[in-house]
């Protein structure tokens, strides 16, 4: 079952001392916004969606369809995508399995709100109290009488059929669980009385743009209570959710949901490297890997109300066994799980960049890849469009059996020669030879191919010596704090920004500077903003939408 | 009642080696009593064996000059040189076809995207995610896949279930099976009912699924109000899929026609199983992965659960790779060292041998399961394709495409087919008559074409 809220006073305090002092007297710039979106839910929310209503108990097992990353972000590409018919038998199968799980003897007494009058029969009465009380949660809004009788006549049914109340009880949960209702987030409008003329979302939907963009999950109790009792269309009432919000404790997972997707870490649970040449990696290594970038972030930016630009210099971190061999680390309890701990000064590394998931992630299986690891930079940190590679590269050079070219540098310092690959390169290879200290498996280096390695390099002018110097850049670089405002905005309302909505993105980047880059208080801001919400009347011939010409408002 | 087949076999023999074994046996012919004299339609009805179809797709092309001889008109006979050697014996269930381009009108070429999106869809994409158009295998399946559980069965043996080259859109792309065990649980589990079972009860179960399913389809239509056209349309997909899995529970309560041709493979080595192979990019991995997932979709196909499957050997940037080495196949076709000797990429080429041994034993497979009065082989159209003629320098004109298989007749085989830079959705078009599909033409653009190879056409 949901757990109950915890408010975290000194987060609440301290983001509303610093918006108090920021945003004094202002208001985002208005907009348009776009028609209400229609999203199908992604992996990592389908997961915590279940784990928040039924309990971390209930496995979900099968395959998820791929989603088309956009905007950044597999959530925006959400609103896109379609369920094909593969994708829905696994949809089925995890909704039998899920509810089979739910209705066991081990959960039942937990999960279902009542007990049959006979287990060998219908309870029509019971029947409809869990599924009130479920499909609530599920559906994100109270089930109407109409919605209502359809799981109770199914768990009717198949009680008599199979003669058993919790088989038919399966049976009407495995139906909602694979119903549209469920799996697509349906954002519907209403006429707003406060603009003649015009629509707003409905409070069902604007609990739920709230709760997926803070939580990553379904709306809780009180959410939909404040969507069904008006509270959510009043200034006061949403900023006092709001505020509730940005305090519990469901903001780490939201934000580790958030940054998971932007990061592009769930190719992270597929990652193999080659045995032969880095032994020290596993897939204990990369999950673990994942668990330490995702641990440090939520650390600093949540816990700590950090400055979000430290991400790219802390020292800060967790480790844990595994990833100690790749650190070359002493872990004193390495199956305690991770344990808190800090790069000395003298160690190169610092920052998410030097971090094994990053470096280990934008590499080649056997090999780093400069390449890969600033095109990542750029497009996920930056939010910048790197060019596709032309397709009509002359690979001579490198095809030369009396090459000199030993390390990264060299053959990318031939291959940017070239007119065609130039103009990509230069904006790839002098941030991504930076990290050429950690190999392709995450480990610190001083040399390839018997060569010293040269970790110099520049970013949008700012030179640096080595890791360390690429991160200080980065942390000063003004795309930096601008990519993860333009990737929240586009994570919360599920769809690319808007050209028109520039000066809005600059409001909320404004607003983030002022306050000390924290991005509780950024949160906040958005969440609280008309603008998250704005929407324009949906047309009965749905036009795309259009967007800024680059992947940057 | 006529003996189809003189060789006999036991169903017992049949099923040694199956699955990791070195060699696959010759399975019983379709059983004698429901085929007609000839051997090629069923006796109480009358009608055709099914034809079935199939796509293979490996990465990264060929190895210009060593690959296929080039010719210069079409004509009987292909010339099969050293990368492709593994192909020979199957020269007359195969076609090749070479020559055909593959004209952009000005869109970027995308590097190891543009050749696969064109060649299986008729349309040159206009961005590197961009599928403009169904793949050619839904569109056959939406014309031919019924009375089957799965309208398509997508298979993929690198272990990445979204390297699946079948879409309906750019966003509507399936997972793919990207193991031996869910390929196995998925269509061989405990749903599957075995034809040759004498007993057959309906299982309450997928009644009540059933019922379950069709009133989730009513109860949604209150949804199609609230949204618009592009919307609708992705509503429209999901009740496809739900009429779909119906259908699908709805043949899980018939018994099934006895097929003789099908028989229950075992059970593949699960994790922690001595003899299991974890999915990975591990060349050998590879290639023992696609050995089992071709030996478990052949059979799917033999036991009626689809007509339309898709294999993928290899990804589109091949991310293949050797044990200690720093180079996947992919890079190697761009740093290796080229071998002025030789003419190639030493490397790189192996890489492509391997992925053409893997093809013949993908037709081996089909060929080696008796069906009627001949194999499955006979019966069914593999097209295979990749998405580059040379990678080391991204060439999109020339792609290489085989058919394999007989298609019922409807095909002719063991030709080499000259496109004369014809639009390479020639091929694809074929293809898709061959399957019946009542198409005159097929494509967009420079691509769009009304061509028939006739030559080919039975």
């Amino acid at each position: 079952m949901m757990m109950p809220s915890f408010f975290s006073l000194r987060r609440v305090l301290l983001a509303a001392a610093l918006l108090g002092l920021a945003a004094c007297g202002r208001t985002p710039p208005s907009t348009s916004g776009a028609e209400p979106v229609v999203r199908l839910l992604t992996e990592p929310q389908y997961r915590q969606i279940i784990a928040d209503v039924f309990g971390p108990q209930v496995v979900v097992g099968g395959q998820f369809d791929p989603m088309v990353r956009t905007n950044g972000l597999l959530v925006v590409g959400a609103s896109k995508a379609h369920v094909t018919p593969a994708g829905l038998e696994q949809f089925d199968r995890m909704a039998r399995s899920i509810a089979a799980q739910v209705v066991s003897e081990e959960n039942r007494e937990v999960l279902v709100p009542c007990k049959p009058a006979r287990p060998d029969a219908a309870d029509e009465a019971c029947a409809r109290r869990f599924f009130e009380q479920t499909g609530r949660l599920l559906y994100r809004h109270k089930l109407s009488a109409d919605e209502l009788k359809v799981p109770v006549a199914v768990a009717t049914e198949a009680a008599g059929r199979l003669g058993s109340f919790y088989s038919g009880l399966q049976a009407g949960l495995a139906g909602m669980l694979v119903s549209p209702s469920f799996l697509f987030v349906v954002e519907t409008s209403e006429p707003d009385p406060a603009a003649s003329g015009k629509q707003r979302l409905d409070a069902y939907s604007k609990a739920t743009r709230l709760s997926f963009f803070l939580w990553g999950t379904t709306p809780d109790d009180a959410l939909l209570a404040a969507a069904e009792s008006g509270e959510l269309h009043d200034r006061k009432g949403l900023e006092a959710q709001v505020d509730r919000m940005v305090g519990s404790p469901r903001l780490e997972s939201g934000m580790r949901m958030f940054f998971n997707d932007m990061l592009a870490f769930e190719d992270l649970s597929r990652l193999e490297k080659d045995s032969i040449i880095y032994p020290a990696f596993s897939a204990a290594v990369a999950a673990d890997a994942r668990e330490q970038t995702l641990r440090t972030i939520v650390d600093l930016v949540v816990t700590q109300e950090g400055d979000y630009r430290d991400l790219f210099t802390t020292r800060k971190t967790f480790i844990s066994g595994p990833l100690g061999r790749i650190y070359r680390v002493p872990v004193t309890r390495p199956d305690a799980g991770f344990m808190p701990y800090e790069f000395p000064t003298d160690d190169p590394r610092s920052g998410l960049l030097a971090q094994v998931s990053f470096a280990a992630l934008y590499s080649h299986p056997g090999r780093s890849s400069p390449t890969l690891r600033g095109r990542a930079i750029r497009e996920l940190l930056l939010c910048q469009k790197v060019p596709d590679p032309p397709g009509n590269v002359d690979f001579s050079l490198f095809n030369d059996p009396n090459s000199p070219h030993r390390t990264a540098r060299e053959r990318l310092t031939a291959h940017a020669t070239q007119a065609a690959c130039s103009g990509c390169h230069k904006l790839t290879d002098p941030v991504g030879l930076g990290m050429e200290q950690i190999d392709g498996a995450g480990q610190l280096r001083s040399d390839e191919s018997g060569a010293p390695i040269d970790p110099a390099g520049t970013l949008d002018g700012i030179a640096f010596t080595d890791i360390a110097g690429l991160g200080k850049a980065m942390r000063e670089n003004p795309a930096v704090p601008s990519c993860v405002v333009n990737r929240l905005y586009a994570y919360g309302t599920a769809r690319p920004p808007l050209k028109a909505e520039k000066p809005v993105l600059e409001f909320f980047e404004q607003q983030f500077a002022d306050s000390g880059y924290r991005v509780p208080a950024l949160l906040r801001e958005i969440a609280s903003s008309d603008a998250l919400f704005a929407i324009k009347a949906p047309s009965v011939q749905s036009a795309s939408l259009k967007t800024s010409s680059g992947d940057q408002s | 009642m006529t003996v189809l087949l003189k060789r006999p076999a036991t169903r017992r023999s049949v099923l040694r080696g199956m699955v990791g074994g070195a060699s696959v046996g010759v399975a019983l012919p379709f059983l004698d009593a429901f085929l007609n004299e000839a051997g090629t339609a069923l006796a109480d009805t009358g009608a055709p064996l099914p034809v079935r179809f199939g796509t293979w797709y490996w990465g990264l092309g060929h190895t210009p000059g060593h690959a296929i001889q080039p010719k210069t008109q079409t004509s009987p006979g292909i010339t099969f040189l050293e990368e492709c050697k593994g192909l020979k014996p199957f020269e007359k269930d195969l076609n090749f076809f070479g020559g055909f381009n593959m004209p952009l009108d000005g869109r970027s070429n995308y590097t190891h995207f543009t050749g696969w999106v064109a060649t299986r869809t008729g349309s040159a994409p206009s961005g590197n995610n961009d599928i403009p158009a169904p793949t050619l295998d839904l569109l056959v399946a939406d014309q031919i896949a019924g009375n089957t559980r799965f309208k398509t069965l997508d298979v993929t043996a690198v272990g990445i279930p979204r390297e699946n080259y079948s879409a309906r859109s750019t966003n509507s792309r399936a997972a793919a099976e990207a193991s031996p065990e869910r390929l196995y649980a998925r269509v061989f589990g405990a749903e599957f009912s075995d034809p040759n079972k004498a007993d057959f009860q309906p299982d309450p179960q997928v009644m009540v699924r059933k019922s379950v399913l069709s009133a989730v389809r009513e109860d949604s239509k209150a949804l199609e109000k609230k949204l618009g056209a592009a919307d609708r349309a992705r509503l429209d997909e999901y009740y496809t899929s739900i009429r779909q899995l119906e259908n699908q529970l709805e043949l899980q309560l018939k018994k099934p026609d006895p097929n003789m041709a099908c028989v229950l493979p075992p059970q593949p080595p699960k994790e922690g199983d001595e003899q299991h192979i974890k999915a990975g990019l591990e060349v050998d991995t590879v290639i023992a992965n696609h050995k089992i997932m071709s030996q478990l979709l052949a059979m799917a196909v033999a036991c009626n659960q689809t007509k339309i499957f898709n294999m993928v050997f290899s990804d589109n940037f091949s991310h293949m790779r050797r044990p200690g080495q720093t180079y996947t196949h992919h890079l190697l076709t761009h740093e290796e060292t080229w071998d002025k000797e030789l003419g190639y990429q030493p490397v790189a080429f192996w890489f492509n041998c391997r992925q053409m041994d893997a093809f013949g034993t993908f037709i081996e497979t089909f060929k080696n399961i008796r069906e009627g009065s001949g194999t499955l082989l006979d019966n069914v159209l593999i097209f295979a394709a990749t998405e580059t003629n040379y990678a080391r320098v991204h060439s999109i004109d020339g792609v290489p495409i085989f058919t394999a298989g007989r298609a019922g007749g409807r095909i002719k085989t063991g030709l080499h087919v000259v496109g004369n830079g014809d639009p390479i959705t020639r091929v694809g078009l074929t293809a898709m008559q061959i399957m019946g599909l009542p198409l005159d033409n097929w494509g967009t653009r420079s691509l769009q074409t009304s061509k028939t190879i006739s030559e080919i056409v039975a």
